[in-house]
């Protein structure tokens, strides 16, 4: 009886699936409206809440901070009225506001969601993440509800470099409990070009031009991202034509770029740096001959040739060269063997037979971590180990998830990256200055120096950028003479793009990369071409 | 007449009543071991929740920022404290925070809940439809060489993670053959409409439907050669009924009977092949959620994925043995 009254019903069944599996592929979304635009990201944010981290450094497309950065760098006034203006003491900070600015739900903006946004950073109970970057805050009051005034512990002559930070509402951002809970870190509100239309967590999401932008509706009005995290599929379907545009790794980005038809190539210099930590609490990488000769034996143009396709600078401090006028030429460390023996022959680490060195039978050998899920630097490791061999150092790579590295940060070597080019001297001091000394993943090794310790404080507290340009040359300087670290490269970043848009503007970019930086980092300002 | 029909289907109801009070009794107790045994599990491993809360920005965060975390989410707290705490919420219908997913626990489950129950109840039903018609086709023409190819294919089959299945799917119809989406919900961009949905949901389905097969086919196959055996059938043969009529309505019904308790059987491997399958598709169900809960040691979203699991599958087991109760007037309930 259930059979007979099945059988007709299963065959229907099997049917409208086959009908189903023969229907026309998908076509791409390349063809459709000139007006939108599709990008893939490898990379997905857990949450789009600036509490937690997004759109810390700027170019994010839902929020205005109170400044955003230009191509060149400096801050520019977004929802500051005009530029921030320093007490004579430069302990205090008045920021006049931009009037008749909306957020995306309609509500006005003004004294009030600035106020809100940066409590709710200083706020413990809130746990926000970017709290460790703020710490100069003492604290921001409104002088009236177009003008708030921030407080400083110590003068911080970058501080308008530091307002990039996304305002929310007043209202979102006063929600109970951790930071990670708000709605707002799904639900995003801001007084960005883009508002979030939707987001589906894992696959996808939209964002549509905001009329009422203070600059103007943007011309590219729809951006979807697609969060593709497999590199090469990635590259697959960029070369398909399915997007207008993705992040890849140099190598795969130049492979690819021949391939797809009507991309662009764009490589990007950064002040994302890749460095070897060289732990105080070792024996052996805290001996300032086994520091200044692997500085030197090191080869950093060889890595970045072989490993990034050419693509990136060599590092010896946390100071790009692409910034001439930070940049100390001569505390650069040369490739260079020979010199580099010579300096653990002259400290006595003696070649044992089978041509590692020990001195006082203290092996010249140490383990170095890397997280294991990232290739670049498990690559950068294998250089550098085999590196360190050829000068008779012994280094024993450890693959490792970060939970497992953060409780051996003080005597075993890390690969670690980071840096923005905005403001050198702060990232420069939370890795160097003995005051962070392994404070979490800031100076992890302990890394101790008092001439890095004054030169980065007074570049810190500098009264202006000539001042403190001497100062960050001053601590390369000492940096170079019992350097802490192994810096091995800055890395390029490579995108390729639909060339079908106007507006692009090269930009040195921050750790931070991906479809928020780039060269959408200003997709605002972009106009279609017909 | 009536009466004497009425008295046994009452009894019959009472008894199916009795079944389900029971298993539900005994459910309340199996959830709570099960929810418990998650939270120790998540505690001794070694992952670290506070690097989901922070991700990259713990490379540039100081201890006393991480350390305030901690204290904050409660993570300083003992894991009994942590279980009590999330128990409590549960019992007043707060599902609590996912850490990983920064959405409450409900609206988690509410997003993804329909599209796993899409993905399960399509891959179900390519499933039971093949494994029927092959296995009776098998069945039917015992030693044929469809048999004998479906005996292969299910063997061969068996052995077959749904991932690799998965994988080949993807290689075979987005590479060498392009005719079906591969990955998510919809185009990139597209709104969820029927005709999106419908399309992206087929591969993942049908490699889900396939995965599951191979038990369910064989066991239609020796289940329905059983029932040929069997005296009623010779009988139908003597009356001299069509043989399509003595198969499909003399020995099938006899045969399906084990196979709907088979079919709620599986469905525990369901939801295993599911979290495979969600993760390879990018399909944005509930099973994928559990890898990401997993991984970043989400408590309230990890024990509330386990929680719902476990219901799932103690109420197919429960639905599977109603069914038979229903089908079967020879079956007793006994618990």
């Amino acid at each position: 009886m259930i059979a007979a009254r099945f059988v007709p019903l299963a065959a229907a069944a099997a049917l409208a699936l086959l009908v189903g599996a023969c229907s026309a592929p998908t076509t791409g979304p390349a063809a459709a409206d000139p007006a939108a635009m599709v990008l893939a990201d490898g990379y997905e944010p857990d949450d789009f809440n600036p509490l937690m981290g997004y759109g810390e450094e700027g170019a994010s497309k839902i929020y205005d901070g109170l400044t955003a950065l230009d191509a060149q760098r400096q801050p520019q006034p977004a929802l500051a009225a005009s530029a921030p203006v320093a007490a004579p003491d430069g302990l205090s900070w008045t920021v006049p506001l931009r009037q008749g600015v909306t957020f995306h739900d309609g509500t006005a903006f003004d004294a009030t969601d600035v106020v809100a946004t940066y409590k709710a950073v200083l706020d413990p109970a809130k746990a926000a993440t970017v709290a460790s970057g703020f710490s100069m805050v003492r604290d921001v009051v409104a002088v009236d509800p177009a003008t708030v005034r921030f407080d400083l512990t110590r003068p911080f002559l970058l501080f308008p470099g530091r307002l990039t930070l996304p305002i929310a509402p007043a209202e979102a951002v006063a929600v109970p409990g951790p930071a990670s809970d708000m709605p707002l870190g799904t639900k995003p509100v801001g007084t960005g070009p883009y508002r979030m239309v939707e987001w589906r967590q894992g696959s996808s999401m939209v964002l549509e031009a905001n009329p009422t932008y203070f600059g103007g509706a943007p011309a590219v009005r729809k951006i979807t991202v697609v969060f593709a995290t497999d590199d090469n599929t990635r590259a697959q379907r960029v070369a398909a034509g399915e997007f207008d545009g993705t992040v890849l790794p140099p190598a795969l980005a130049k492979g690819i770029a021949g391939q797809a038809q009507g991309m662009v190539l764009r490589e990007h210099a950064s002040a994302d740096y890749r460095t070897i930590t060289m732990p105080f609490g070792n024996p052996v990488t805290a001996d300032p001959a086994i520091r200044q000769a692997l500085n030197r034996a090191v080869n950093r143009q060889g890595m970045i040739d072989a490993l990034l396709a050419g693509q990136g600078r060599p590092a010896s401090t946390p100071i790009p060269e692409v910034l001439p006028e930070e940049v100390e030429p001569a505390a650069q460390f040369p490739f260079d063997v020979a010199q580099a023996n010579a300096i653990l022959d002259a400290a006595g680490w003696v070649r044992g037979p089978d041509g590692l060195r020990a001195r006082a039978g203290l092996p010249a050998s140490f383990t170095l971590m890397y997280g294991a899920d990232d290739t670049v630097r498990r690559d950068l490791a294998q250089a550098f180990a085999s590196d360190a061999r050829a000068v008779g150092v012994d280094v024993r790579l450890e693959g490792l998830g970060w939970d497992a590295i953060d409780p051996r940060l003080g005597t075993d070597a890390v690969v670690l990256g980071g840096g923005n080019p905005f403001d050198t001297a702060f990232k420069s001091w939370q890795l160097l200055s003995s005051a962070n000394a392994a404070d979490g993943y800031n100076n992890p090794g302990s890394y101790r120096n008092a001439a890095v310790d004054q030169a980065l404080d007074a570049a810190l507290a500098a009264p202006d950028r000539a001042t403190r340009a001497a100062e960050l040359r001053r601590f390369q300087t000492a940096y170079a003479a019992d350097p802490g670290m192994v810096f091995l490269t800055f890395l390029g970043h490579s995108y390729l793009t639909r060339d079908r848009f106007d507006g692009y503007e090269p930009v040195v970019e921050p750790h931070t990369h991906g479809t928020t930086w780039g060269p959408w980092w200003n997709v605002e300002r972009w106009t279609p071409r017909t | 007449m009536t009466t004497a029909l009425e008295a046994p289907s009452r009894r019959r109801d009472r008894e199916i009543g009795i079944l389900v009070a029971w298993r539900l009794g005994v459910a309340v107790p199996v959830v709570a071991v099960v929810a418990t045994g998650v939270f120790l599990l998540a505690a001794w491993s070694p992952f670290d929740p506070i690097y989901q809360y922070f991700g990259v920005g713990v490379f540039s965060a100081g201890d006393a920022a991480v350390e305030n975390a901690r204290q904050q989410l409660g993570l300083n707290d003992s894991v009994w404290t942590q279980l009590g705490r999330w128990a409590g919420g549960l019992l007043s219908g707060d599902l609590g925070q996912s850490l990983s997913f920064r959405q409450p626990v409900g609206t988690v489950i509410a997003q993804r809940l329909p599209w796993t129950l899409l993905l399960v109840t399509v891959g179900l039903a390519v499933s039971v439809v093949l494994s029927l018609v092959a296995g009776v086709v098998a069945a039917w023409r015992q030693g044929g060489w469809v048999d004998r190819a479906v005996t292969a294919v299910g063997h061969t089959l068996e052995g077959l993670p749904p991932f690799v299945l998965a994988l080949g799917a993807i290689a075979v119809f987005a590479v060498a053959w392009p005719v079906l989406p591969v990955a998510g919900l919809t185009d990139a961009g597209a709104a969820p409409t029927v005709d999106q949905v419908a399309r992206h949901v087929v591969l993942p389905a049908v490699v889900l439907g396939i995965s599951q097969m191979p038990w369910l086919v064989l066991h239609v196959r020796s289940s329905l050669l059983g029932a040929l055996d069997e005296d009623h059938v010779t009988g139908a043969r003597a009356r001299g009924l069509p043989e399509r009529t003595v198969v499909l309505r003399h020995a099938l019904p006899t045969a399906l009977l084990p196979f709907v308790t088979v079919l709620g059987n599986r469905l525990p491997e369901v939801v295993t092949g599911a979290v495979l399958v969600e993760t390879v598709f990018s399909w944005p169900g509930i099973a994928a959620a559990v890898v990401t809960a997993a991984l970043s040691v989400d408590f309230p979203l990890l024990a509330a994925l386990t929680l719902l699991t476990t219901a799932a599958v103690l109420l197919g087991a429960l639905l599977a043995d109603v069914a038979v109760l229903v089908l079967d007037p020879r079956v007793t309930a006994d618990g």
